[in-house]
């Protein structure tokens, strides 16, 4: 017996990312779960600035216009003020763990009651593929044009492991694309944070390692390759706090 | 009523729909849609409706019909 | 007759009179006794308080609050102002409203701790990118800057422009009596993000600017022609009208009444809008004055290029413009005086 499936009807317009960008598989996931929990009418979502910044032509919800880094700060006061409201900063690796360090640690910090999805592709796409924290060791990029050199601007950051260990929030976890397995993992991370939102509970936060194509010079199927063999071995997949439990 | 529709012209060619149906059912077509791109074609005999290429694909391309 | 009350105080009063739902600060001095203020008072009147890691955080969480229709009040000084200027940015291009209060300290970089008027231009033309421009309000007494608070809440709404009291250290920390507006309970505003997204806002990113700057410069044109507001003394006969706002404002108005007495036909214009500038306010000013002499707290005037420039637009382009500069703190009425009559007998040189 076939289970339809067909597209959240709040995502209006096709999303306009390059070929075997992991961005559209996310935001479908993230609009199911949306549509599921019952929220499709009392949602607001932060956009990044980033390749995602051009989310809001897409989406029929509300999207706040973030400033580059800074959802952190401002999903914080959003949530606070409208506390029945599902709230969600999606944010680029980039936009969340480089400029907006800052304001992503202190929202785990002080345990605000959003979401945070954020989209690890280990560059800065929009602007053309420059180095960011979590590029890999030894990865050619636009700003590390001979590979990084981690002796000079550190280890690929991880984030989420951070907030787990040093911060009293509500879910944490880590997931990928590169097959329909991992997709439909992945999409459980994003109901279970969410659902720790409603509940009530406190903070929580998805990554999710994302090929990109364009910047990392592979077609889609081969960059989807590279997520598995080289960025899991040192980004573990997988639940790093739940709170809620189940 | 076919088991999946296609928005041909959502496709980018990604690929990745091919690679994970079961039953390589998917191809690419011979032509290209508007944007330019080889777009994915799903060999109706074969498709079961599991509904991995709704799965993995980036564009909304794919609706599994009932 | 109200009660004494430090001016700081008074005008995180007043915003809380004037329905604000939430404060978003960070100390510093000498502006934290808002903020200390908000700590509890809050959470008192049933509205939100949050102390942000930051001045710059603080502004991003104005930005959030302003989103979903709060009315939202930030205070800071100096270089904390200078901190908050991306988040200015943002939501003079999202045309959201809030209310920020600048509490200026006299210097560059981390600056001193004494009262200062040095941040006139960075206000007044705007810290951020682009064509924006805040509307910028100034008191010269606690009572004018619990009244220009709770309007500012009110202006910043009517035109969806963030409003800026410009005050000083010295006003600041200073007591006064006072009396306090009504308290208001405002809903959050209508166009607001509310979940349903019942209002679209438009996008930064895909907006058609040269559209929005018509719609923008329509809207700053009603600004400028609703806004100004200044108080004039004596200025149809005067031979020299200053011009100064905040307190040396009112230190200056005292000079005039003094030099007056000794029949001296001086004026003076205390502009309490510096943006809109009041350029009405030249109307009524004689048309054979000698001289505009400004008094401000900093290097060497700020606000003199405005009057210059105003001057030129209204037929006094040929009069000599002047600009007493004060060190830091409150100017002397004396140390004033004494760079007056320097002035008048020709041992100054005009800015303009």
């Amino acid at each position: 017996m076939a289970k339809a499936k067909k597209v959240p009807v709040k995502i209006s317009r096709q999303v306009p990312f390059c070929p075997g960008c992991g961005h559209g598989i996310i935001v479908r996931m993230i609009m199911e779960c949306v549509e599921e929990l019952g929220y499709n009418d009392n949602v607001i979502i932060g956009k990044p600035v980033g390749c995602a910044s051009l989310l809001d032509n897409s989406l029929d919800v509300d999207t706040f216009t973030g400033a580059h880094g800074r959802n952190g700060a401002s999903m914080t006061t959003v949530k606070r003020l409208k506390p029945d409201t599902l709230v969600i900063a999606y944010q680029g690796d980039g936009d969340a763990y480089n400029i907006g360090f800052s304001e992503t640690m202190n929202a785990a910090y002080r345990n605000e009651k959003f979401t945070v999805i954020t989209i690890n592709n280990g560059n800065f796409g929009m602007t053309g593929g420059q180095m960011a924290w979590t590029t890999m060791p030894g990865q050619k990029t636009a700003t590390s044009v001979n590979g990084r050199n981690v002796e000079l601007s550190g280890m690929p950051i991880k984030v989420p492991e951070m907030i787990a260990s040093s911060f009293d929030t509500a879910y944490v976890a880590r997931g990928a694309l590169f097959t329909p397995s991992e997709i439909n993992k992945t999409k459980s991370y994003i109901k279970k944070a969410l659902q720790a939102q409603i509940d009530g509970i406190g903070h929580s936060m998805v990554e999710i390692l994302s090929p990109c194509p364009t910047n990392w010079g592979l077609s889609p199927l081969a960059a989807m390759e590279r997520v598995e063999k080289e960025l899991v071995p040192y980004y573990p997949l997988g639940e790093l706090k739940n709170k809620g439990g189940k | 009523m076919s088991k999946v529709i296609v928005s041909k012209d959502k496709c980018k060619q990604c690929g990745y729909c091919v690679k994970h149906c079961p039953k390589q059912a998917i191809s690419f077509s011979t032509d290209f849609n508007s944007s330019g791109f080889k777009y994915a074609v799903v060999d109706d005999g074969k498709c079961i409706q599991c509904g991995m290429c709704y799965t993995t694909c980036p564009d909304g391309v794919f609706e599994i019909t009932e | 007759m109200g009660d004494m009350v430090k001016g700081n105080i008074a005008m995180g009063e007043a915003a809380i009179r004037a329905g604000m739902h939430i404060y978003c600060g960070y100390p510093i001095t000498p502006s934290t006794e808002i903020m200390e203020y908000m700590s509890w008072r809050a959470q008192d009147a049933g509205r939100q308080f949050i102390q942000a890691a930051n001045e710059g955080e603080a502004m991003y969480m104005v930005y959030g609050a302003a989103s979903v229709g709060a009315r939202v009040l930030t205070a800071s000084s100096g270089l904390g102002i200078s901190l908050k200027q991306e988040g200015v940015g943002y939501m003079a291009a999202a045309d959201y409203p809030c209310v920020m209060i600048s509490v200026v300290r006299y210097g560059d970089g981390l600056g001193s701790l004494e009262s200062g008027q040095n941040d006139y231009l960075r206000e007044t033309r705007g810290g951020a990118n682009g064509d924006y421009r805040n509307i910028v309000l100034s008191p010269s007494s606690v009572q004018e800057a619990v009244d220009l608070v709770y309007l500012a809440f009110d202006l910043s709404e009517k035109y969806r422009n963030v409003v800026v009291i410009l005050t000083e250290g010295a006003l600041g920390q200073m007591m006064e009596d006072c009396d306090y507006p009504p308290m208001k309970e405002v809903p959050f505003y209508d166009w607001a993000f509310d979940g349903k997204h019942t209002h679209k806002q438009e996008s930064q990113m895909t907006a058609n600017l040269f559209e929005r700057a018509q719609r923008m410069n329509a809207k700053r044109a009603e600004i400028t022609a609703n806004e100004q507001r200044w108080e004039a003394v004596d200025i149809e006969d005067a031979d020299y009208v200053f011009f100064a706002y905040g307190v040396p404002g009112r230190v200056t108005l005292g000079l005039v009444d003094e030099l007056r007495k000794e029949g001296q036909k001086v004026g003076i214009i205390r502009p309490i809008s510096l943006w809109p500038f009041p350029q009405k306010a030249y109307e009524a000013i004689n048309k054979n004055v000698k001289a505009f002499i400004t008094v401000e707290t900093c290097d060497e005037g700020q606000m003199i290029e405005d009057v210059a420039l105003y001057a030129k637009k209204t037929g006094f382009g040929d009069v000599p413009c002047y600009a007493i500069a004060s060190p830091p703190g409150v100017p002397k009425m004396s140390y004033v005086k004494e760079k007056f009559e320097a002035i008048k007998a020709g041992k100054a040189k005009e800015v303009f």
